[in-house]
C-alpha cells in the first residue's frame, strides 16, 4: 500500500514534465494530481500495468464544469495493494475538448465516456461507440455544463 | 437474423430500459440496451439546493434501498465538515440500513422468482418484507422512501416498542428463510434454470468494475464493511459469503442469488448485535449551516446492488458545485451484453434478474 505522497513520486520520476504538484484544497478534501491531456492515456497505463501499483479498478469517471474549463476526473482503485489515487485533466478548450479514451484499459470506461460525452460533450478519442447515453439522440446541448438553460 | 423489441415497459424488467435484440431462432446473438427513461436530471438538481434539501432526491435514486443511498452521502459531508456524529446515531443508522439490505434482497428473491415463473416464493419474500417496511414506518413515518438519515446523525431517536418490533422479527425470518431453501435454493428446477448460466468470470467482474454481492458471487473475498470498514462495522461479528462450485459454477447466477440469501442470515446477526451493544445518548449532533470548505470528496458504501460512490465538490456555500453518483447497477448493465452472447431468451430475463439492477440509479 502506498499513500499519496510515495505515488506522486513514482509518477513524477517517470513522467516528470507531465504532472503538477500534489493538491489538497482543505484539511477534510481528498489529494488529487493534476496531469496534462496529451499523456494521459500513457499515465493512466502506467498506473495499470505497473506490478507495485496496479490499479486494476476505475471506480469512477466524472465531468465537472470549472466555468473556464472543463475537467475529468478519474478514481482509480487498486484491489491487490489497497491504495487508491485520484488524477485529473484540464481541458482548455470548450468548444471543443478532446480526450483519449481509456476504454482498453478498464471496460467500463465504455458507458463512463458515453455518460460524460452525454452531459458535457467532450469527445473521446477511439471510443468504439460515441453517442448519447442517457438522453435522447436528437437532444441538442450538453446540460451539465454550468452555461445551459432548459430553455 | 430477426430483431426483437423489448421494453421498455414490461413486467420483468428491472424498471424502464429498451432491449433491442438480433436472434437466430431462440438464441441471442446481440443486446444492445437503451437508457435514460427514467432520467430525472438529478445531479444538475443537486447544484441548485442546500445539502440537507437534496436527501429526498437520494432516497429515490434506488428506491428499493433508500437508507443505504443516504448513509454515502451523510457521511460524505459529514466527512467534509469534519463533524463527529453521536455513538447512538451510528447504531441506528446500521439497525436501519441491514434491515434496508434484508428488505432489498427479500425484494431480489421475489422478482427473482417470478421472472422464472415460480409465483410462491414471490408473495412469500414480499410478504416477509411487508414487516421489514411496517418497523420502517413505526421508525420514521415512511414505507419506501425515509429521508430518515440526516447530515449530523438520524432524524429522530429509536421509537418506543420498535425495538421489541424487530427483536421479534429478526429470529423469525432466519427460521423462514429454511423455507426459501426448499422452494429455491435446492429446487431441482431452479437449479436447472440458473446454475452455470450468466458466467461472470472474475477477470470480467474487475474489468467492468462490478462490486458487492456479484462480486463476491465471482469468488472475490471483498466487502466495505469487512475491507475498509466505516461507522461502526468494526465492532460487529459477521462473515462474507463468496460463491462456491457446489451447486453450478463460480460466477453464475445461482450463486448471485444464493450470496444474497446468505447476506441476509448475516444481516439479521448484525442487527441483534447492535440491538444489545446500542448505547444511551444523543441521536443528532445540531449543525446550524451546512457550509462544507472549499474541497471535493469521493465516498463509498457496501449498498445491498453493490457500492454506492458519492462524489461531492464543495465551493465553500451551502450548495454543492458538483455531486455525481457512481451507482453499482451501471456497472452491472455495462456488463449485461457481453454475458448475454449466444444465449437463450429465456436466460436473458434471469440473467437480468440474477444481476439485481435498479434502473432508477442508473438513469438518475
Amino acid at each position: 500500500m502506498m499513500d499519496q505522497h510515495l505515488l506522486y513520486e513514482k509518477l513524477e520520476s517517470k513522467f516528470a514534465d507531465s504532472i503538477f504538484p500534489l493538491k489538497t484544497l482543505s484539511k477534510t478534501s481528498d489529494t488529487t494530481i493534476e496531469v496534462s491531456v496529451e499523456k494521459v492515456l500513457a499515465i493512466l497505463k502506467f498506473l495499470k500495468e505497473n506490478s507495485d501499483l496496479h490499479f486494476d479498478h476505475l471506480v469512477c469517471m466524472s465531468g465537472i464544469d470549472k466555468k473556464d474549463h472543463l475537467e475529468v476526473v478519474y478514481h482509480l482503485f487498486s484491489y491487490q495493494h489497497n491504495h487508491q489515487v485520484i488524477i485529473k485533466v484540464n481541458l482548455q478548450d470548450k468548444n471543443n475538448p478532446k480526450l483519449d479514451s481509456v476504454c482498453d484499459l478498464w471496460k467500463n470506461a465504455n458507458g463512463l465516456e458515453r455518460e460524460i460525452y452525454d452531459f458535457f460533450g467532450i469527445q473521446f478519442k477511439n471510443h468504439p461507440d460515441l453517442r448519447r447515453m442517457f438522453l435522447p439522440p436528437d437532444f441538442v446541448g450538453h446540460p451539465l455544463r454550468k452555461d445551459w438553460s432548459p430553455s | 437474423m430477426n430483431e426483437i423489441q423489448i421494453g421498455p415497459y414490461h413486467p420483468h424488467l428491472p424498471g424502464l430500459f429498451h432491449l433491442s435484440i438480433k436472434m437466430e431462432g431462440e438464441i441471442c446473438k446481440k443486446i444492445s440496451p437503451t437508457l435514460g427513461f427514467q432520467h430525472r436530471s438529478f445531479e444538475k438538481i443537486a447544484e441548485q439546493l442546500p445539502y440537507p434539501s437534496i436527501l429526498p432526491y437520494i432516497d429515490r435514486l434506488d428506491y428499493l434501498s433508500s437508507m443505504n443511498n443516504e448513509l454515502p452521502y451523510v457521511m460524505a459531508v459529514e466527512k467534509l465538515l469534519d463533524l463527529q456524529i453521536p455513538k447512538r446515531a451510528e447504531y441506528i443508522r446500521v439497525i436501519m440500513v441491514e434491515l434496508n439490505r434484508i428488505a432489498s434482497h427479500l425484494f431480489f428473491i421475489s422478482y427473482l422468482s417470478k421472472v422464472l415463473g415460480s409465483h410462491i416464493p414471490e408473495q412469500i419474500a414480499l410478504n416477509d418484507r411487508e414487516t421489514i417496511l411496517d418497523i420502517f414506518e413505526m421508525a420514521c413515518g415512511s414505507r419506501l422512501l425515509y429521508n430518515a438519515l440526516w447530515i449530523g446523525g438520524v432524524w429522530k431517536d429509536l421509537t418506543p416498542g420498535i425495538e421489541e418490533k424487530i427483536r421479534d422479527f429478526c429470529p423469525a425470518l432466519s427460521t423462514r428463510m429454511d423455507d426459501f431453501d426448499t422452494l429455491l435454493t435446492h429446487n431441482p428446477v431452479f437449479i436447472d434454470r440458473t446454475a452455470h448460466i450468466g458466467v461472470l468470470n472474475l477477470e470480467t467482474t474487475l474489468s467492468y468494475g462490478i462490486t458487492g454481492p456479484n462480486l463476491r458471487a465471482s469468488g472475490k473475498n471483498w466487502d466495505l464493511r469487512k475491507n475498509m470498514p466505516y461507522s461502526i462495522y468494526p465492532e460487529l461479528d459477521f462473515s462474507i459469503p463468496l460463491g462456491t462450485n457446489e451447486v453450478g459454477s463460480i460466477g453464475d447466477s445461482w450463486n448471485r442469488y444464493h450470496v444474497r440469501v446468505q447476506e441476509i442470515q448475516e444481516s439479521l446477526k448484525m442487527i441483534q448485535q447492535c440491538l444489545e451493544k446500542i448505547p444511551e445518548g444523543p441521536f443528532y449532533q445540531k449543525i446550524d449551516s451546512i457550509k462544507p470548505p472549499s474541497g471535493e470528496i469521493f465516498l463509498k458504501t457496501e449498498n445491498p446492488r453493490g457500492e454506492l460512490g458519492f462524489y461531492v465538490v464543495s465551493d465553500g456555500t451551502t450548495k454543492p458545485y458538483r455531486l455525481k453518483v457512481m451507482p453499482p447497477s451501471l456497472s452491472a448493465i455495462n456488463c449485461f451484453p457481453s454475458l448475454c452472447q449466444d444465449v437463450s431468451l429465456s436466460d436473458v430475463f434471469t440473467i437480468i434478474a440474477s444481476l439485481d439492477i435498479n434502473m432508477s440509479e442508473v438513469d438518475r
